[in-house]
């Protein structure tokens, strides 16, 4: 008797078993599901390059990429047909950015203009993201420090260092509304070590906006526009109009601009271009993106 | 009689425990989409998969953003212009191995097998016999396969697919089982 009770359970363990004879379909399907219930999604791809025209975006490159840049705009298009519409001049900016971890950036560049040097700081302080975790919006913190080496016309004034030096803050907060829409806010302020006349602030304090908006798989529009609270005299505020084009292996920018410096004090601060004017610069930036250290799935060889 | 009763349930039960089931959670599933201009390959080292030793039923999963490549801008493109990974995180693969019953599991060896199942990529899904060799080392398992499929069957679309860009891709997979 004993044993047919055993032998019962046993039938009814085994039964059980088939009838819960496992189906990796079934399990696949229903692992999704809580996946997709628990996991986060970051946003990505919020703008499609480190940089709207002058200014920077919430995108870093990644880490061990080293980005080579070429930033150049021609003078202004009212210069008329003499100067074939500004195309004879030109100012540019070379630099070198690169990826210290996905979060962190460095960079170092010098422009033509004013003879400047300047190297800079991003770092990502939190990231737009959906899901478990919910953020709204991507927040970066970008410090730049800026030397401008240009003689002054005066030969009397001798200047220190730190008489040439030029530092911006900003914070980069922006949402990517969906795959065709992005909108960033940066609040900045740009110090001044020496600033041209006793009665000007050293600290002045502006508020960009920048979007992108996508038109074709690959084509972005871009705008940007810095309104500036206070500012030095004679200047305006910085706005750039451009396209953003893909194309194999690099991004490649066309933009018009009332902005002749590349900085974030040339153009932020010292805009001496009005659109209404017709002071307007076309130019481009390239951007040429070599790996210098390879994600770890590419070091053996495979 | 009860005795001879009592041993069959017995071996009913213990032939339905030798049901096993073998997964990873780090199988690597890798492609090549490379042409004479550019070399193409994504790496993803997080690919999850199932298989059942007795009915040879296997499963495989994975994010799609998990790629790696070696040059960043590829994965961006990768990502947003051709596999819209947003709107198709993931890619599954449904089958059956149909020739299980050539692999012995408890004996060294290599066994050359047959998958027929449904590859579900960029939201299309499409019927695929891939083929491949289970390894069977000191009790350890591991599947290489390697196939190839048409971007095109998968909607996959890009003006520079065909020029720098393979319009058959190779899908690797190297999975080792516990």
């Amino acid at each position: 008797m004993k044993k047919l009770i055993i032998a019962l359970s046993c039938l009814l363990i085994q039964s059980s078993l088939h009838a819960q004879d496992i189906d990796l379909f079934k399990d696949m399907d229903e692992q999704n599901k809580k996946e997709t219930k628990d996991k986060t999604d970051y946003a990505a791809y919020t703008f499609k390059t480190t940089r709207l025209t002058n200014g920077h975006t919430i995108e870093n490159v990644g880490k061990g990429i080293l980005d080579f840049r070429i930033n150049h705009r021609f003078g202004r298009v009212n210069q008329g047909a003499y100067n074939l519409f500004g195309l004879d001049n030109a100012s540019m900016r070379m630099a070198l950015d690169y990826g210290i971890t996905d979060k962190l950036m460095v960079g170092i560049g010098r422009s033509t203009f004013e003879k400047q040097f300047d190297g800079f700081v991003k770092y990502k302080l939190l990231r737009q993201s959906s899901g478990k975790k919910h953020m709204p919006i991507s927040l970066s913190y970008v410090a730049t420090g800026i030397l401008k080496t240009l003689k002054d016309p005066d030969p009397t004034i001798t200047k220190n260092f730190t008489d040439r030096l030029y530092f911006a803050h900003q914070l980069l907060i922006a949402r990517k509304f969906n795959d065709y829409t992005s909108i960033q806010l940066m609040p900045t302020i740009v110090h001044y070590n020496i600033v041209p006349t006793a009665n000007d602030p050293n600290d002045l304090f502006s508020l960009g906006i920048g979007a992108r908006q996508r038109i074709s798989k690959r084509v972005n529009l871009t705008g940007e526009y810095y309104y500036q609270f206070n500012k030095l005299s004679g200047y305006y505020n910085s706005f750039s109009v451009g396209f953003d084009i893909e194309t194999g292996g690099h991004v490649f920018q066309l933009h018009f601009t009332n902005s002749t410096g590349m900085t974030e004090r040339t153009f932020i601060t010292e805009t001496t271009g009005q659109w209404g004017k017709g002071d307007i610069h076309f130019g481009f930036n390239i951007s040429r993106v070599f790996t210098i250290v390879k994600p770890k799935e590419f070091k053996e060889k495979w | 009689m009860k005795k001879s009763l009592f041993i069959a349930a017995m071996l009913i039960s213990l032939a339905s425990f030798s049901q096993k089931v073998y997964s990873t959670k780090s199988g690597q599933i890798s492609f090549n989409a490379s042409s004479p201009i550019e070399k193409i390959k994504g790496i993803n080292n997080q690919a999850d998969s199932k298989m059942i030793d007795k009915n040879g039923q296997i499963v495989f999963m994975l994010l799609i953003k998990s790629f790696k490549f070696e040059n960043q801008l590829m994965e961006d493109h990768f990502n947003e212009n051709y596999m819209e990974s947003t709107k198709f995180p993931k890619a599954d693969f449904k089958g059956f191995i149909t020739n299980i019953s050539s692999v012995d599991f408890t004996k060294d060896g290599k066994y050359p097998v047959t998958a027929d199942g449904t590859l579900t990529l960029h939201g299309v899904s499409k019927k695929v016999q891939p083929t491949g060799v289970i390894t069977i080392t000191n009790g350890k398992i591991s599947l290489n396969s390697s196939f190839k499929i048409a971007l095109k069957d998968y909607n996959v679309t890009g003006s520079y697919i065909g020029s720098k860009i393979a319009s058959d891709v190779e899908i690797n997979v190297q999975c080792k089982y516990e």
